[in-house]
């Protein structure tokens, strides 16, 4: 999910060399998807693999419909999403202080810089063990799972932003006496908004890895986790392809709204 | 009674007793990859009340080291720095300073801007909101208050920043070439300006700049300053009262002395 964001993006910085109407690029964009569909419904037909391994679109698109009417399709997704958001504002907000306090403080930043940088070195699943003894396999442990994905990005990408503000800066702050919640408020949060807001998006990606990655190896809870589980556990593949697709259209969406959220705040004043 | 041609030379004289700003013998050594190297050596002049001083030199002279330690933002130097008799030892908002850069901050308006520099300054919202009005109209910037800095010219935004630095009314306006950035057209437009706005805000002013002519069209006094150790060559009174002419005779000798003495040629 996160190649396709950062490639996204690219493609939108360079649209002035390709101008299109947005209606025509959204249409070139389903081209390539629409194919691979054909193609897939095409080798079905032509009974390429077996209809257990391999599901017709048609049929996988039967199970969707069976699944949103009947079933705990709905009770999945708000399962996820709310997990994704409880985690998300937890961990990012903490993220959020630590960062600004890295970025800020000399003395933070020696005193838990090289902590920070050694525990970012532990890949993310490795603590889903000890998490889980620590707070139980239930929704406390899946939540503080998906909190603890979200705390690294923001903070480090805070962190970060705050230390790039220029030098001469920092120098017309003093030379307007600014104290440091003067700093804060007018030339520290503004000046690294754009990269704590890339931050933020980061940890939005994170927090839908983990709050899978929970659901897939922690207790058994609705979800779309579960819902993967369940599919592999009856054999069932459409059901599998659809809790996939539903993940990518959410992702999707998500990310969508955090960039529109970053345009709003940023465009304002890049280019008036 | 007789109309005295220059006003601000009549400050001048009843201010003697405490320069409103004095350097004494200042000495400024920079540690550059292990090596001292001399910034300043022994820099001594005063600047009275109302009094607009220009402080010329190549680059490397020194010229922007001695704003900083006047601005209070490095107090490690020898000799001394007093403004109206109390040492210098941090930035304050009796000094506005203009930097080559605008330096206003993207993500505020113009206004915003000017604002910022109120801060610290006490005074009521109504109060601030007046000056910041008033400083924008002084620089004729009042019809783009809500105007980003992304979307002013070079020499908008060096107006705003202008207005930046005098709004809080401070007892010195420092520019550190602060039309150094800008083209030939409207550093010529700006220096008026500046003219302007300093007379009817009868500020004491310390400009900075390797523009001769902008240090002859606008200051009462010209400090020459030498590399190597940066050093005063040289102090020129400019007694061209306040409206001057680029092409006159006088402004022509002035600065041709100015940059005789800075090494360009000779005059004759």
């Amino acid at each position: 999910m996160s190649e396709a964001t950062i490639a996204g993006s690219a493609v939108q910085g360079r649209a002035h060399v390709f101008p299109r109407a947005p209606l025509n690029r959204f249409l070139l964009g389903l081209v390539v998807p629409g194919l691979l569909l054909c193609l897939w419904q095409i080798a079905c037909w032509a009974r390429l693999a077996p209809d257990y391994i391999l599901p017709s679109p048609l049929s996988v698109a039967e199970r969707f419909r069976t699944e949103l009417h009947g079933g705990t399709f709905a009770e999945a997704v708000g399962a996820s999403l709310s997990r994704v958001l409880e985690g998300f504002l937890s961990g990012s907000s903490a993220g959020l202080a630590f960062g600004l306090l890295l970025g800020l403080s000399r003395t933070a930043e020696n005193l838990f810089g090289p902590l920070f940088l050694a525990y970012r070195q532990i890949a993310l699943f490795a603590w889903v063990p000890l998490l889980s003894m620590w707070f139980g396999g239930g929704e406390a442990g899946k939540i503080a799972f998906v909190s603890l994905s979200c705390f690294a990005p923001t903070a480090v990408n805070t962190w970060r932003a705050i230390k790039a503000i220029p030098a001469k800066l920092r120098e017309l702050a003093a030379v307007l006496t600014f104290g440091p919640l003067d700093y804060v408020t007018l030339i520290a949060l503004p000046g690294a908004l754009a990269g704590i807001i890339t931050g933020l998006r980061a940890s939005l990606i994170y927090a839908w890895i983990a709050t899978v990655g929970a659901e897939l190896f922690l207790d058994i809870a609705p979800g779309l986790g579960g819902l993967l589980n369940e599919g592999r556990d009856k054999f069932e593949i459409d059901l599998m392809l659809v809790a996939l697709a539903v993940l990518s259209v959410l992702g999707f969406i998500c990310a969508r709204s955090a960039a529109f959220v970053e345009k709003r705040l940023l465009l304002r004043w890049r280019l008036g | 009674m007789n109309l005295p041609l220059n006003p601000r030379a009549v400050a001048t004289n009843a201010a003697e007793a405490v320069p409103a700003l004095a350097i004494n013998h200042v000495s400024k050594t920079f540690q550059v990859a292990g090596k001292a190297v001399n910034a300043l050596r022994d820099v001594s002049f005063s600047v009275s009340a109302g009094e607009f001083v220009a402080i010329v030199g190549a680059s490397g002279c020194g010229k922007s080291t001695l704003l900083r330690l006047i601005l209070g933002l490095d107090t490690d130097y020898e000799g001394e720095i007093r403004l109206d008799g109390a040492r210098v030892r941090a930035p304050g908002l009796d000094r506005g300073i203009v930097f080559q850069e605008h330096r206003l901050l993207p993500w505020l308006t113009a206004e915003g801007n000017v604002a910022a520099a109120l801060r610290r300054s006490g005074l009521p919202s109504a109060e601030r909101q007046r000056l910041v009005a008033e400083h924008l109209a002084l620089v004729g910037l009042s019809s783009f208050a809500r105007a980003w800095p992304a979307q002013l010219s070079g020499g908008m935004s060096q107006r705003v920043a202008i207005a930046r630095a005098l709004v809080n009314r401070p007892r010195f306006l420092l520019l550190d070439e602060p039309l150094g950035a800008l083209d030939a057209l409207t550093r010529l437009r700006l220096q008026e300006e500046l003219a302007r706005i300093v007379r009817t805000e009868s500020s004491t002013a310390l400009l900075v700049t390797h523009d001769v002519d902008e240090a002859v069209f606008l200051a009462d006094r010209i400090i020459v300053l030498q590399p190597n150790p940066g050093r005063i060559a040289r102090i020129l009174d400019i007694d061209l009262g306040p409206h001057r002419d680029r092409s006159a005779p006088a402004f022509l000798k002035l600065r041709d002395e100015v940059l005789a003495s800075l090494g360009v040629f000779h005059s004759s």
